[in-house]
């Protein structure tokens, strides 16, 4: 199910710089994703992951630098966020959750006419929630709640698809089933950008790193990037930031580390 | 002897009818806002705001006495002045929605009380603190129901973007830009509801008929259409209870009806299907045999 906005990337990013109340989260991140790559982000707790996700997604303004996404608008993203944004108690089935999917194809108004509702069964099946159409999403475990959002992101047919933490506390089968799923989008030639704490997972998946920590440490071929003194720098560079710091000024033609 | 109890205060009597009407017209437009209200976790906003209109009444009521006109432009900008205020120091400070509204409010309330006591008599803030469902004119009739019709409609039309700003705001935020707009038409619609509600009922008591009946219905059913007849359904039937024992018994009817959906507010949460204190001991028993 490609779409005519799958020619996706590469995306740009130049001397990027996203923050919360003035003080960054993320620096001076430039960096160069290609179209149709699998890419990880990878790096300690308050690195900047998914704030630099937010960022691509349009969620969060940058306060210097910018993104530029070649071949794809805005309607070619599909960002799946962590668990933690979304409210499970909300009395919703896992049909009308999913069904947000189609969100870019029946609008505000839009009628959800018969195909659409054969692909949301075909997003459900993919994922394996076939039969769960009408549960509750309250009664959803954290496994199947990923299977859902997963479904959700299939429907949306994107040719840039951002992925928070997708594969976090979730039973080893459902993780295996969504790494299949990632690596089918590879293949269809989307580009896939995924957060990730599992540097097994990384390793064994994905063919394209970025070690951040609040910058990029390092970025390329995923053997290189995860060497032990990338890490241990990555580490250092975390522990050392000021989560009050002003922004800084340094010249946006300084590469990345 | 039921038509006598029931039916008979309504035929007999045109105060009787008119105030059904008030309340089933606050029941169809307030209620489904306070679903949303309830299941976004602004149940207390509701009430912040009912406050924050209290003001703006009270100067409507000064400057042209007991005018429906004058008294629902003053609730209607104190309403909506609060809320906004309080939606933009939310997203300009670092204070988060609750504590910011209830900054506003409290200071609206104490301003609105100061211009009563200065102005009228304690007669005047009784009215407007708890209104007069059985005094309801043409005109406040008319509001009642243009409101009620204007609410249903935007709900008709925000219902999509509503659900999904409810459940995952970050999605709608991606695909969308009616994602913040979403919040302030809720807020909006809380604001002219209530102030429809506190001609009936007062500005203490029209949050009441918002909100109490969305917490009750919340026991009986799993889906979001559910939970909204429902809702409107306990908000109609405690109108109706709630007007009647006004007239047998000579009880001020707005606390009366706001009374009776909380009788079934305590009974929904004891027996319902779906969640509430039996739903509960009954799940535990099960797990266990």
């Amino acid at each position: 199910m490609r779409g005519d906005t799958a020619m996706a990337g590469p995306i740009e990013i130049e001397n990027l710089t996203i923050g919360y109340d003035r003080h960054p989260a993320i620096h001076h991140v430039s960096l160069m994703i290609g179209r149709g790559s699998l890419t990880a982000v990878v790096g300690p707790n308050g690195a900047g992951k998914s704030t630099l996700l937010k960022g691509l997604v349009g969620r969060l303004r940058p306060m210097e630098g910018r993104i530029r996404f070649r071949g794809v608008g805005d309607d070619g993203i599909a960002y799946l966020p962590q668990q933690a944004d979304i409210d499970r108690q909300f009395p919703l089935s896992v049909i009308d959750f999913v069904a947000m999917g189609l969100w870019r194809r029946i609008g505000l108004f839009g009628a959800v006419t018969r195909a659409d509702r054969a692909r949301v069964a075909d997003a459900l099946a993919a994922v394996g929630l076939s039969g769960f159409e009408r549960r509750g999403i309250a009664t959803l475990s954290g496994g199947q709640v990923q299977r859902m959002l997963f479904a959700r992101t299939l429907l949306q047919d994107a040719g840039l698809i951002l992925l928070d933490e997708p594969l976090t506390a979730i039973d080893t089968k459902t993780a295996a089933d969504l790494l299949d799923l990632i690596r089918r989008w590879h293949g269809e030639q989307r580009t896939v950008v995924t957060v990730l704490h599992d540097l097994d997972q990384v390793r064994g998946h994905f063919p394209e790193t970025v070690l951040l920590a609040r910058e990029v440490i390092a970025h390329g071929a995923t053997a290189d990037v995860l060497t032990a003194r990338n890490l241990l720098r990555a580490r250092q560079m975390c522990e050392a930031f000021d989560d009050r710091a002003e922004v800084c000024d340094r010249s946006s033609d300084r590469p990345a580390a | 002897m039921i038509w006598d109890l029931v039916i008979d205060p309504f035929v007999a009597f045109g105060f009787m009818r008119r105030a059904l009407v008030g309340c089933l017209a606050i029941a169809l437009g307030g209620t489904p806002v306070g679903v949303f209200l309830v299941l976004r976790r602004m149940s207390l906003t509701g009430d912040a705001i009912a406050h924050a209109i209290l003001p703006g009444a009270a100067v409507g009521y000064l400057v042209a006495g007991l005018s429906v006109g004058a008294m629902t432009v003053g609730g209607l900008v104190a309403g909506l002045t609060v809320g906004l205020l309080a939606g933009f120091v939310t997203r300009a400070t670092v204070l988060r929605e609750d504590a910011s509204l209830a900054g506003f409010y409290l200071t609206s309330l104490a301003l609105g009380v100061l211009l009563v006591s200065m102005r009228g008599g304690s007669v005047d803030l009784m009215h407007v603190l708890l209104g007069n469902v059985l005094a309801l004119d043409d005109q406040a009739m008319v509001l009642l129901a243009g409101i009620a019709t204007v609410t249903l409609v935007a709900l008709a039309v925000a219902y999509r973007p509503l659900v999904v700003d409810s459940v995952d705001p970050e999605y709608l935020r991606t695909v969308s830009r009616t994602g913040a707009r979403v919040h302030y038409l809720l807020l909006t619609l809380a604001v002219i509801n209530l102030v429809a509600g506190f001609h009936a009922l007062g500005t203490l008591m029209a949050v009441g008929i918002m909100i109490v009946p969305a917490t009750a219905a919340r026991f009986w059913h799993r889906d979001l259409a559910g939970i909204l007849v429902m809702a409107v359904a306990i908000a109609v039937a405690a109108s109706l209870t709630g007007l009647l024992l006004s007239f047998h018994f000579g009880l001020p009817s707005g606390p009366a009806i706001i009374l009776c959906a909380g009788g079934a507010f305590v009974l929904s949460l004891a027996v319902g299907p779906h969640g509430s204190l039996l739903a509960r001991r009954v799940h535990r028993r099960h797990l266990r045999a």
